[in-house]
């Protein structure tokens, strides 16, 4: 268990990172936000409910750290249509909590997030449970496992081509 | 226009190489859409492998009715219509489960999972009445191919196979990738709405020219062998078989390249155990052939695309609102193969599919597009000089070409003409 103290140390440290990835997200600073993972990152983000084997069945990302790479450097092409003009965004991220503690040392967090996304389409809001695991390498807070559970993964979702 | 067309009429909006841009965004035609192509033509609805044990179901749809596809006691497969006979109330709520009874929520009337209707609450106030015609709706006819599951609420017309006609082969070349000859639809489904008329996807999904310039922009960083098959020297081919099915055939450019798994961007030697499996069940030399040339690209009117690794269902909701289902196909006894389907599949389509994202982003322009009224007309006129007959006689010509687009319309054309 950690102290208060040093619980509250990591709890703004955490925080801070988690604004800063949100507003990462929202500004398509696609280069900074890839620069958060770790390099055997796994960004997930579950199709039709939250306990789905993704090893076993469809999900709507399921990213390991090449396919992270490779949907950055599409992005950065320019020519990903669906982003092109980008979507403009904005999100708030909330109900921020520390979860036990992983066995290889990782940081668990979790929290809620409300996306609002204004694309061609038309306006559209997400909602999220979102779960990391994070770890400090050289210093810096970074993402090992990021799961974003969308509140209707189990419906027919509009195209989903930003960041989440 | 608002109007549906009579039956003469539909000439002056289907031409053969052009269209009116009403038929994509008139509400009227949707609805005439619904009668005569969606509630009379063979639709497909699920897969058997979906419901394996009996008393087994899962729910589906054909357009905008949902149907329960069941296995009953007695291994036979239903389509039932969710929709209890008493006031209407949906019967079922989960997208999957297993039953031997559902029972509706409003007033306690219970129907077998064969569709009969077996009980109801305070039984009394019925007396007399017979409960063989009160069971659930069904769809009128139900035939599988290769277990693939159609149905048709016509009680005459076409047999499955004669609808399927010359695209029932790319069926038969499709299963033989399972080395026991069977596909599984075992993955579960991503649903990816789009704000788009239904046509616009199908239209797209044999259209060899827009990959190039769609999908640029992950040709260009995966590394991908796929654009140069829709290049302007590439001998792949776009073919009609008639009755709306229309395939991009990539055998021609597999067939050069002569390296077994090529057409997935592997090789034999990163599939060891799916290799000795399909050469000890078909042999050396026709499992060589078969993994040469790769599983179809194949769009069965007027919903199911068989997308040469995974499959899609297309689902329309309403003249400018549709679903695309779809899921990995996943082929029996081959499990190191089904996971790199999976992952490919993953990758590439759903709602932030690398691939299918910027298919979908065109639907919805086009759609917006069509409601300009000049030009009136889409025009489908590419290749139309140079279209030829394959061996078989059904319509051939370059992968680019519009053969595909004009080949679904003549079929669309005699669907609504019919009374």
């Amino acid at each position: 268990m950690l102290s208060r103290e040093s619980s509250t140390t990591l709890m703004s440290a955490v925080t801070a990172f988690i604004y800063r990835e949100a507003r990462l997200q929202d500004e398509h600073q696609y280069e900074a936000w890839e620069a958060l993972w770790t390099d055997d990152g796994i960004y997930w983000v579950p199709a039709n409910g939250a306990d789905i084997d993704p090893e076993k069945e469809m999900s709507i990302i399921y990213d390991n750290r090449s396919r992270i790479s490779l949907r950055i450097r599409q992005l950065l092409t320019g020519k990903r249509h669906t982003q092109t003009p980008q979507s403009r965004l904005r999100r708030l991220v909330s109900n921020i909590e520390l979860l036990d503690e992983q066995p290889e040392g990782d940081i668990a967090v979790a929290s809620n997030s409300m996306v609002f996304e204004s694309c061609l389409r038309d306006d559209t809001i997400w909602a999220a449970r979102n779960e990391y695991r994070l770890r400090y390498v050289d210093g810096e807070l970074r993402m090992a496992y990021k799961k974003v559970t969308l509140v209707n993964n189990e419906k027919a979702l509009f195209t989903l081509s930003f960041l989440i | 226009m608002n109007v549906v067309p009579r039956a003469s009429q539909w000439g002056e909006l289907i031409r053969p190489d052009r269209v009116h841009g009403s038929l994509y965004s008139d509400p009227a035609i949707f609805e005439a859409e619904l009668q005569n192509i969606w509630y009379r033509t063979w639709v497909y609805v699920g897969h058997e492998s979906e419901v394996p044990k009996a008393n087994d179901y899962v729910v589906k749809s054909i357009g905008p009715q949902s149907v329960i596809m069941t296995r009953d006691e007695q291994g036979k497969v239903n389509l039932l219509l969710n929709r209890c006979s008493h006031r209407g109330n949906q019967v079922c709520s989960y997208d999957k489960g297993n039953a031997r009874s559902f029972t509706c929520p409003f007033h306690s009337w219970t129907f077998s999972n064969d569709g009969r209707l077996v009980g109801y609450a305070f039984p009394d106030g019925y007396e007399g009445q017979d409960k063989s015609k009160l069971a659930l709706g069904r769809v009128t006819r139900v035939q599988s191919y290769r277990g693939f599951v159609f149905g048709s609420f016509a009680a005459e017309g076409p047999t499955l196979e004669e609808h399927l006609g010359g695209a029932r082969e790319t069926i038969d070349r499709l299963v033989r990738f399972s080395p026991e000859g069977e596909v599984e639809v075992t993955a579960g489904f991503l649903k990816h709405r789009v704000k788009a008329n239904w046509k616009f996807i199908l239209e797209n999904e044999c259209d060899g020219y827009h990959p190039a310039f769609v999908h640029s922009s992950i040709f260009g960083v995966a590394d991908s062998a796929i654009g140069k098959l829709y290049g302007g020297t590439s001998t792949a081919v776009t073919r009609d078989y008639g009755n709306g099915h229309t395939e991009i055939d990539l055998r021609p450019e597999f067939r050069k390249r002569d390296a077994p798994m090529s057409w997935f961007g592997t090789t034999e030697e990163r599939l060891p155990d799916y290799t000795s499996r399909m050469k000890a069940a078909y042999g050396e030399t026709q499992a060589r052939e078969i993994m040469i040339d790769g599983t179809p690209h194949v769009m069965i009117f007027p919903n199911l695309f068989i997308a040469e690794i995974q499959m899609f269902v297309i689902q329309p909701l309403a003249v400018d609102d549709s679903v695309q289902h779809v899921t990995a196909l996943q082929f029996k006894g081959a499990p190191d193969m089904n996971r790199r389907l999976r992952q490919q599949t993953m990758g590439s389509v759903g709602p932030a599919g690398l691939l299918l994202a910027d298919d979908s982003e065109m639907y919805e322009r086009c759609h917006r597009g069509v409601l300009a009224r000049n030009p009136e007309w889409i025009f489908l006129g590419r290749g139309e000089k140079r279209e030829r007959k394959d061996e078989l006689g059904f319509k051939v010509g370059h992968v680019t070409d519009e053969i595909p687009s004009r080949g679904i319309w003549r079929h669309y054309r005699s669907l609504m003409e019919a009374r």
